[in-house]
């Protein structure tokens, strides 16, 4: 493998990171606020694509421009992740928060095998595809190989901005300080004042809106078929751990780990581009139990 | 529960005893097919196609005045589900007849399973070659071609139209059927065509959302081929994104499962790559197109699912097709009495019926001798997505593993003088 296949593969590698990331931040934000592992996660990417899907071709037969398909994408995220978000942190986490660990991992699972049913009541079974947005960016030629503009550009860009935009948030805006306390020591914020469960649902809602634009990002470049979502949390859940649970630049870090691992790995041992992302989360679990970037828990008395 | 025992001992020395059956009130008809999960893009035509033609069926009387009504497992909730289901159905549903099934990983499972319950089981769609190959069987029939005949016509498709390629490069989804099709495919290949360099194996995810990367390195390399029995979203991503980034224009695709997706790629499957789908199914067959029934089903069939039938739909035509004609040719021989269950099973040999393509032969191995339709895309004006032009239909005796070879050594005893000693019917009909 010379430099130049090096830098192609590399190239794929990112792409395919941003999509990761744009989920697994969602997840470990989630992580990291409310402690719950949520398998429903999977959902709102899938819900997400969908919904994306569903209002591109809303513009297309309405004869509007087919650029407004970008903003579409947006719109689709915030509707899944505000509308679902809210509904499903209300009417049914903040039940279960004081509740046993597995209880609200069995709960969040049963949630997604309840949506699944719904996307193929309201979708089908059939794959659906909207490439629309990719081909109006058109492509641009790297050593004589051409590349999407959407996947080698835009991506990596808009998974850029999330990375930089949630880290201002949480590091310089007070609400982003309240859902930081409340990530680093619920009781005592809650003691100072925070509303706990404000907080709660801003990062859930939050969470869940990254989970979509992941699922509407991905929409144009895929078929959207019954599954998914069930793929999507899988690969989340590797790079979450590896990060370390509730770690947002952890989660960019090991989503371009494990991307750039399996592109490579399509040049050097495509045998093994299945396994890559597992093969990177187990090494770094054996060297670091707590993540790459994970804290050790303190015991509380 | 021991009452019941004892009634269900007494039935089956009574109807022992008897030669003629009582005329049931209706043929129950256990299917397995997909209908959730990836491959319901399979399950849920076939299912929506076997409701429609046993409509049909029964409006004109059913066979021989009798009903058939059909239950539906669903494959999409894995193999354990699929056994349970299969022995509940039998034993307490008590259904004449099981088609099972599309994985080919369930019909390995209930093969065996229904020797055991010494029931009538068509394998209705599942593409695996062994099951016959590596055991007999009484009650297990295939009303379908299987894997060896599919990649064969393929193979032979290609060797026929473009016999001066000389790299090929395979993507193909990382589970059994993707495995098994590519070492038919190579084996059949290379035997052919000895001097044909594979520069490339890929086995992305089955399932995999991107194929980037795999495009990239392909677009590096340049193969002349790229063979993909892919299905599905798989497929219909893979092809999208090799469209998007100019890779079909630089090589030729061979997708032999790609009739099922035709109408969902629209243009974006570009003209001259070749296409088969599994047997000779397709909504434009150029012996069928004409016939009414044919096309009066195909209307019939968009007109309820809003797509044109793909080849599961055909494949259940076929398994239709066969139960109708094992009755009737049972009830035959029986003298116009209804027949036991075990004289529909002896009606299956050497049984020709006739779905929704050319008439189909039962061998004295259980296989259906099923005939191969492939084709290379065009577009033209009358459809908004690629349709098949230069088809060729294979005979089935000519590319079917013989009765008691494995395949694979088979294939390996195949010469370069094969190509053209396989004589095809070719149809023109582009648009």
């Amino acid at each position: 493998m010379n430099a130049q296949l090096a830098l192609l593969a590399a190239l794929d590698g990112i792409a395919y990171a941003a999509l990761v990331f744009m989920v697994a931040v969602g997840l470990t934000l989630i992580f990291g606020v409310l402690r719950i592992l949520n398998v429903a996660h999977g959902s709102f990417y899938a819900i997400g694509a969908y919904t994306a899907v569903s209002v591109g071709l809303a513009i297309t037969a309405a004869g509007l421009s087919p650029w407004l398909a970008f903003p579409g994408l947006v719109l689709a995220a915030v509707l899944v992740g505000g509308i679902l978000g809210t509904v499903i942190e209300r009417g049914l986490l903040k039940r279960i928060y004081t509740k046993e660990p597995v209880l609200q991992l069995l709960i969040t699972f049963a949630v997604f095998m309840i949506l699944e049913d719904v996307q193929r009541l309201v979708w089908g079974v059939q794959p659906y595809f909207a490439s629309e947005p990719v081909n109006l960016l058109g492509t641009v030629q790297v050593f004589g190989i051409y590349y999407t503009s959407y996947q080698l550009l835009l991506l990596p860009a808009v998974a850029l901005a999330v990375l930089i935009g949630l880290r201002l948030f949480l590091r310089r805006t007070l609400t982003g300080r309240l859902v930081t306390a409340v990530t680093e020591d619920r009781e005592m914020a809650t003691a100072i004042g925070i509303d706990a469960e404000r907080v709660y649902l801003l990062a859930f809602v939050l969470g869940a809106t990254f989970a979509a634009l992941g699922g509407a990002l991905a929409s144009p470049t895929t078929s959207l078929v019954p599954g998914i979502g069930a793929e999507m949390i899988v690969l989340s859940f590797a790079v979450v751990a590896t990060a370390g649970l509730g770690q947002v630049e952890g989660a960019a870090i090991a989503a371009l780990l494990i991307g750039l691992g399996r592109s490579f790995a399509v040049y050097l041992a495509p045998e093994f581009e299945v396994v890559v992302p597992y093969l990177v989360m187990v090494t770094v679990l054996l060297i670091r139990p707590q993540g790459l970037f994970g804290v050790a828990e303190r015991r509380r008395i | 529960m021991l009452g019941r025992h004892l009634a269900a001992l007494t039935l089956t020395l009574v109807s022992g005893a008897a030669l003629a059956a009582d005329r049931p009130e209706a043929i129950k008809v256990g299917i397995t097919a997909f209908l959730s999960g990836p491959a319901s893009v399979f399950g849920e035509p076939a299912k929506a196609a076997a409701e429609m033609m046993i409509a049909s069926m029964n409006e004109a009387g059913g066979i021989d005045g009798v009903p058939v009504t059909p239950i539906f497992v669903d494959e999409g909730a894995g193999g354990e589900h699929v056994l349970s289901e299969y022995r509940r159905l039998v034993q307490e549903e008590n259904v004449d007849v099981m088609f099972a099934s599309i994985s080919s990983g369930n019909c390995n499972k209930v093969a065996p399973l229904a020797e055991d319950l010494q029931v009538l089981n068509f394998m209705w769609d599942c593409g695996t070659q062994r099951i016959f190959e590596e055991g007999e069987y009484r009650y297990v029939f295939r009303t379908q071609a299987n894997a060896t005949p599919e990649m064969l016509a393929t193979v032979l498709y290609l060797l026929k139209t473009k016999p001066d390629f000389e790299t090929i490069a395979v993507v193909n989804q990382d589970y059994a059927w993707g495995r098994d099709s590519w070492d038919i495919f190579r084996t059949a290949l290379q035997a052919m065509k000895p001097d044909v360099r594979v520069v490339a194996e890929l086995f992305p995810k089955f399932g995999a959302p991107d194929f980037s990367t795999e495009i990239t390195r392909l677009s590096a390399m340049r193969p002349d081929v790229i063979l993909s029995t892919s299905w599905g979203g798989d497929l219909d991503t893979f092809v999208r994104q090799s469209a998007q980034r100019g890779l079909t224009e630089q090589a030729t695709f061979v997708l032999p499962l790609a009739e099922s997706s035709l109408e969902r790629l629209g243009k974006d499957l570009g003209p001259g790559h070749i296409v088969g789908g599994r047997g000779d199914h397709y909504f434009l067959h150029p012996e069928m197109v004409g016939d009414a029934a044919f096309e009066g089903f195909v209307d019939a069939f968009r007109e309820r699912t809003g797509a044109y039938p793909i080849y599961p739909v055909f494949h259940m035509s076929q398994a239709l097709a066969a139960l109708e004609a094992a009755y009737t040719k049972a009830i035959e021989a029986n003298g116009g009495a209804w027949p036991e269950a075990a004289q529909v099973v002896d009606a299956m040999s050497g049984l020709t019926f006739q779905g929704l393509g050319r008439p189909i032969t039962i061998r004295e191995d259980n296989q259906g001798l099923e005939d191969q339709l492939v084709g290379t895309t065009v577009h033209s004006d009358a459809h908004d997505f690629a349709v098949l032009d230069d088809m060729m239909i294979f005979d089935a005796a000519a590319i079917t593993t013989p009765v008691g070879e494995l395949s694979v050594e088979w294939l390996k005893t195949l010469t370069p003088d094969f190509v053209d000693s396989v004589q095809v019917d070719r149809f023109q009909h582009g648009s």
